[in-house]
């Protein structure tokens, strides 16, 4: 079905970013306040469905030609190898380590290897949640 | 190592990610499948002589203090689970090669396999009520593949009422953990027990214990709650259908254990006289199962109904040699199903049909086959020396011991009933006139026969090897009956 509605088309393209970068302010501010992988990675996923709704299945995937089987792939990965790297230092499996850092223009910041794993269930979700709706939407 | 215990959870979940990036070189899927299972083995076998050696084995994840992280703890009784379930599963893998067909290995088959056994493995090694709910959705979820893959008419009709079903007992699921949670304060099994042992336990937490004996009766298979079973199991292929047979039962019936004797062991006059009439119902609807059809699929998969009902009678004892037997008629159960599922498929590949009416004669042509067949009948009937035996006479001692004759009467007469189910097969298979069957060949054959024979073998060194298992047997009920010792392994680190 080709779809070609000026406004949606229009709108999408601004508002997919919106909707982008909101979904990387919730997965960073999940590190102390609601938020987290989880959320935004389903927020990202809207905002692919969006992009899926204002133009077809065969644009997008030529837009965005990624395997979201990958992609959970290298999320689980993520996530698993960040759990893991405990093991090296023999101490209880998932326990993370965290520092502050001097980095430029922010300044102190804590840097959380939580942050990692967290970016793996992202990953997840965005690549689950694609897989799912494309492969009920691609029957045309 | 501190993190020892989780390396069998661990190496196939990340066998199962590899396996994601590369779905459709089958070479390639396999020999990563096999490298990890092999690892995967080593591992739990370490795991088996470290807990030996050592006692109990805890880990708290993320270095929290012990009742608020999630505690992973390998007892004997976990850890054999453990290595069984590897063992097994590596076995079906190599069975997998000349079975499954090339369009479900270039559809992430193995990955979905490796996903339940991470599952599995992690369902038998948490400590933590909920984490145990976590690790059954794991599994679910990739049986919920492997019963789907392949897309024939009959799978997708069993798979909606397999689904429907868990689904509906997970919502259970989180509902008595809620319920459990608002009462004791915690989630941490050892905690709850030792919870429990001190406010006593009231008239909800035995709710609560009935609760989960249904929840996991469900799943796990028992009287009346097995109505989904029979069929669902049927509808996949051999390979899919001897894992799930072999591995999530045993599940099931794993979390009924711990239940029963780690959480709610204080009114045996109520909750273990309810799992003991559950379990002796669970057997008799077994073996009428078992003698009434002429499918090989059914009727070895009602001896899986039989077993479960065997192996929670001998829990519901509650005395060492109930316990025991218990825990040593599950690991005997688990392998020598398995190998019967194996077998049977190979007899399907050759003759065609699933129909015992339109085979006969086939130990003129396939001697080996019917020779390890009839090996394995006796050990699932526990013929001694074979694997079954040592397990069902520490069971029926137990009983005997704790005044319930009829019970055990009941479970020594299944073994006659499950030694003519199964001998059945091999009268109507094995012997008569030959038959034309449709045939295979020798690559198949073997490619099938080798793995089927290895797991039999097993579980004739399983029998044999009894008195070498005992300590590992011995220790795991010892921890079942004396739930203080899961406590302080735990608790007091």
């Amino acid at each position: 079905m080709k779809n070609s509605d000026v406004i949606i088309q229009t709108t999408t393209k601004v508002v997919f970013f919106i909707i982008f970068l909101f979904a990387i302010h919730i997965f960073f501010a999940g590190h102390y306040t609601p938020g987290g992988g989880f959320v935004g990675g389903l927020l990202t996923a809207s905002a692919l469905v969006l992009l899926l709704l204002a133009f077809d299945i065969r644009t997008v995937k030529k837009a965005l030609p990624f395997n979201y089987t990958v992609i959970i792939g290298i999320g689980l990965i993520l996530a698993l190898g960040t759990a893991s790297a405990s093991i090296l230092f023999d101490v209880p499996f998932f326990t993370h380590a965290y520092d502050y850092f001097k980095l430029p223009l922010f300044g102190e910041t804590s840097l959380h290897s939580a942050m990692l794993f967290d970016l793996g269930v992202y990953l997840v979700v965005v690549g689950a949640t694609m897989n799912i709706i494309l492969s009920i939407g691609s029957d045309d | 190592m501190t993190n020892l215990l989780l390396f069998p959870v661990l190496i196939p979940f990340l066998t199962a990610m590899i396996l994601l990036f590369f779905p459709k070189r089958i070479t390639a899927q396999r020999a990563v499948t096999v490298t990890g299972m092999i690892a995967s083995v080593i591992a739990s076998t370490v795991l088996v002589s470290v807990v030996l050696r050592d006692g109990v084995q805890a880990v708290t994840l993320g270095s929290w203090p012990a009742p608020f992280g999630i505690t992973m703890v390998s007892d004997p009784l976990s850890a054999g689970l453990v290595l069984t379930s590897n063992l097994i599963t590596l076995a079906i893998v190599f069975y997998s090669f000349r079975s499954i067909g090339k369009g479900r290995e270039k559809n992430l088959y193995y990955s979905a396999m490796m996903f339940m056994l991470t599952g599995v493995n992690g369902a038998f090694t948490t400590g933590d009520i909920f984490n145990m709910f976590v690790f059954f959705e794991v599994l679910l979820m990739a049986s919920y593949v492997l019963i789907v893959l392949g897309g024939e008419k009959r799978q997708l009709r069993e798979s909606i009422k397999y689904i429907l079903v868990n689904i509906v007992s997970s919502a259970f699921f989180v509902t008595t953990v809620a319920m459990l949670y608002s009462v004791t304060g915690t989630l941490n099994m050892a905690d709850i027990s030792a919870k429990v042992s001190e406010i006593g336990q009231s008239g909800i937490l035995t709710v609560i214990a009935v609760m989960l004996i249904l929840v996991f009766g469900l799943k796990g298979a028992i009287f009346p709650l097995y109505f989904w079973l029979p069929s669902s199991y049927a509808a996949p292929p051999v390979p899919v259908l001897a894992l799930f047979g072999a591995l999530l039962t045993k599940v099931g019936v794993y979390a009924i254990m711990r239940t029963v004797t780690l959480l709610f062991p204080h009114d045996p006059g109520f909750t273990h006289e309810l799992l003991m009439i559950l379990a002796v119902l669970t057997v008799i609807a077994g073996c009428i199962g078992a003698l009434a059809y002429y499918d090989l699929k059914q009727i070895v998969i009602y001896n899986i109904i039989i077993a479960v009902g065997v192996i929670l009678f001998g829990v519901a004892q509650m005395n060492m040699a109930g316990l025991e037997g218990a825990v040593f008629y599950l690991i005997h159960d688990m392998l020598i199903k398995a190998g019967l599922f194996m077998l049977i498929g190979v007899i399907i590949a050759i003759t065609g049909t699933s129909n015992l009416r339109e085979m006969g004669g086939l130990m003129k042509t396939y001697p080996g086959l019917a020779w390890t067949w009839l090996i394995a009948a006796f050990g699932l009937a526990g013929i001694p020396p074979l694997s079954g035996f040592f397990g069902k006479l520490l069971i029926v001692q137990g009983a005997f011991e704790a005044d319930n004759l009829w019970g055990g009467i009941i479970i020594l007469a299944s073994s006659l009933l499950v030694l003519l189910s199964v001998i059945r097969i091999f009268i109507h298979a094995f012997w008569g006139e030959p038959k034309p069957v449709k045939g295979t060949t020798a690559g198949v054959y073997r490619g099938l026969l080798i793995p089927a024979v290895i797991v039999t073998a097993l579980t004739v060194m399983y029998g044999v090897g009894t008195e070498w298992l005992r300590p590992l047997m011995w220790d795991a009920a010892e921890i079942l009956h004396q739930p203080s010792i899961y406590i302080d392994a735990v608790l007091k680190e």
